[in-house]
């Protein structure tokens, strides 16, 4: 049996954001909101857990820096230890300041590229995708509150009605 | 308002105490002559053979034919002498420059907020304001050993040598503008400037809190952004003439700036603890974790521009290896190897690690853990600059290092806090204090 749920727009962020509290407050669960663009400190009042994408980059950027330091270790030092230029082939530390700028591009280019496909694929982005929008107009000036109704639909809707909703739908979901 | 605490003017006089006595036993246990010099040498090599030997291959390297072994022998005494002699000078020197520094690279921060209008700062003016005042003692006892340099007092300065600058044809050339009188001009001129700026900014902050409109904040903003013109062009001549030149066969086009990134991370990294010390005692209400996470990010971040300017000097040398440029490395891999790499250490890897997390930028222990290291890695770095022109191989951080930066550091915590306990520690209407007040991260 498909659930229904319910859509409160708001047509300002400062409202949204008191009836977000107040929706935290009676205890329902906020399935989701949708802006047309940041709300600044909404993650906070819904209480959503930080992002932890910064220590995939740092990972990432680990990784970068290590293949960088292998590559050129196994072509510049063991495979072919060439006199190119008098450039010290000996040990990698020797010749490392030559290296050095290659690293910083590798730990750079894997700690961006790498963080970058981890947000697309945590939060399933990818062409062709079907745009997952309730209402059109929330990319442009509403905003959107969905909470899902569980037996409570007139309870629900008159704690949203008092919170300042411009508008108040129940859609099967 | 803040009251200067007994107790900490009495840990500053002892500091200075102490500090004096050591520059003092310094001076006096300087060897005169070329047979003090080598006995204080030979007492020393007993647990250092290899260092001995080190010297003695170099000697032959350098001059192998015998027939010069004479002669060179009691010239390279003289010159063990000179280094020796030099050792409470440039101690003094180095600790006495890097003190300076943090209150100069301060006053360029204070500029820099002032003219971009942070919103975020205004409330941390009264603890820059502070810190900037060193600059006039300090500037003061750093033209003293410049002028001391010039009348002969000591060899920091090669080129001041008249003998030496008359055999050598390079000094000769840069004469002109490596000269003892027009050295000191210059050194006046940057001095009276920094000084003058940081009297008319104070005097313009203060007046503000009195006023009834904006124009002496509209005014520091305009003699703040003149400023920092002046800074640019006379920090980068300062780094020449004072840094530079103690090794005047030696240049670098980058130079100014490295030493810019050194002391502006060094002067952030002060405003920062002294801004938690006196949050600590409860005096500075309105600011909160996210200025101290502000002045975080700019350690972190400008640690890393010195680093960036520090590498790109050394690998630009490393890699053409031009004679003329690369004996400036040379000498200081081989005879500062633990100094010279552990500041890579201690100013990049250090903070890079620790300063990166943001939960961390906000714990307010470990700013201060980044902060001493950060400020001991900047010493060694002012240290490597300085030493190895003017006493080489014949380096320590002993007696007379410790008890420079001792001395220093007393005498810095006094006039600082002695300037903070002399107006309120928040500006009252500075247009953004309110913004600065609400500021979070």
């Amino acid at each position: 049996m498909a659930s229904k749920v319910i859509h409160a727009f708001y047509n300002d962020d400062d409202i949204l954001m008191l009836a977000v509290k107040k929706v935290k407050a009676a205890k329902h669960h906020i399935e989701e909101v949708y802006c047309p663009f940041p709300v600044h400190g909404l993650d906070k009042a819904m209480g959503l857990a930080p992002t932890r994408i910064a220590i995939t980059a740092f990972i990432y950027g680990c990784i970068g820096i290590t293949i960088a330091t292998l590559m050129m270790n196994y072509i510049m030092i063991e495979d072919w230890p060439q006199d190119i230029g008098g450039k010290p082939s000996f040990s990698y530390l020797e010749n490392m300041p030559s290296f050095v700028p290659i690293m910083f591009e590798l730990t750079v280019f894997f700690a961006a590229h790498l963080m970058v496909i981890t947000f697309y694929m945590r939060s399933k982005l990818w062409p062709f995708k079907q745009a997952e929008n309730p209402d059109v107009r929330t990319t442009d000036d509403l905003f959107l509150m969905e909470i899902e109704i569980h037996d409570n639909e007139e309870e629900l809707k008159s704690l949203l009605a008092d919170t300042g909703a411009v508008e108040i739908n129940i859609s099967e979901k | 308002m803040y009251t200067f605490s007994n107790r900490l003017k009495i840990a500053s006089f002892i500091l200075m105490a102490v500090g004096a006595i050591g520059i003092a036993i310094g001076f006096i246990t300087m060897p005169s002559t070329v047979e003090d010099a080598k006995e204080i040498v030979a007492s020393h090599s007993d647990g250092h053979g290899d260092h001995q030997a080190a010297a003695e291959t170099h000697n032959t390297n350098a001059h192998g034919e015998t027939a010069h072994a004479e002669g060179y022998d009691s010239k390279h005494d003289e010159h063990l002498l000179h280094q020796l002699q030099n050792k409470p000078w440039s101690a003094l020197y180095v600790a006495a420059f890097f003190f300076f520094m943090i209150a100069l690279g301060v006053l360029a921060f204070y500029a820099i907020q002032r003219a971009a209008q942070a919103g975020w700062s205004p409330l941390l003016f009264r603890v820059m304001e502070g810190i900037t005042s060193y600059i006039v003692p300090g500037g003061i006892i750093v033209f003293v050993i410049l002028a001391a340099s010039v009348a002969h007092m000591n060899h920091l300065f090669v080129w001041m040598d008249a003998d030496v600058v008359a055999e050598d044809k390079l000094l000769q050339g840069k004469a002109g503008y490596l000269n003892g009188t027009f050295f000191l001009i210059r050194a006046a001129i940057f001095l009276g400037g920094w000084i003058a700026y940081r009297t008319i900014s104070r005097k313009l902050s203060l007046a503000q809190d009195e006023a009834d409109d904006n124009t002496n904040f509209v005014k520091n903003f305009r003699w703040s952004a003149g400023f920092l013109v002046f800074y640019l062009v006379s920090e980068s001549m300062m780094s020449w003439d004072w840094i530079m030149s103690v090794d005047p066969h030696w240049f670098s086009t980058l130079f100014g700036w490295y030493v810019f990134a050194s002391m502006f991370v060094s002067g952030i990294t002060v405003i920062a603890m002294v801004t938690i010390y006196l949050k600590s005692k409860g005096l500075l209400e309105d600011v909160n974790d996210s200025h101290i996470h502000d002045l975080a990010k700019f350690m972190f971040g400008i640690s890393i521009f010195w680093t960036y300017l520090w590498f790109a000097q050394f690998m630009l040398i490393w890699y053409a290896n031009i004679p003329e440029e690369v004996t400036y490395y040379v000498t200081r891999i081989q005879d500062y190897n633990l100094p010279f790499f552990g500041m890579i250490a201690m100013n990049f890897l250090f903070p890079l690690l620790l300063l990166m997390n943001s939960d961390y930028k906000r714990v307010n222990w470990f700013v201060i853990m980044a902060g001493v290291v950060i400020l001991a890695g900047h010493y060694l770095d002012i240290f490597n600059m300085i030493m190895p022109a003017t006493v080489g191989d014949q380096w320590s951080i002993g007696l007379s290092e410790i008890c420079s930066v001792l001395f220093f550091a007393g005498l810095f915590i006094f006039v600082v806090f002695r300037a903070l306990s002399t107006a309120p520690l928040q500006p009252k209407r500075n247009p953004f204090i309110g913004e600065s007040k609400h500021f979070h991260y």
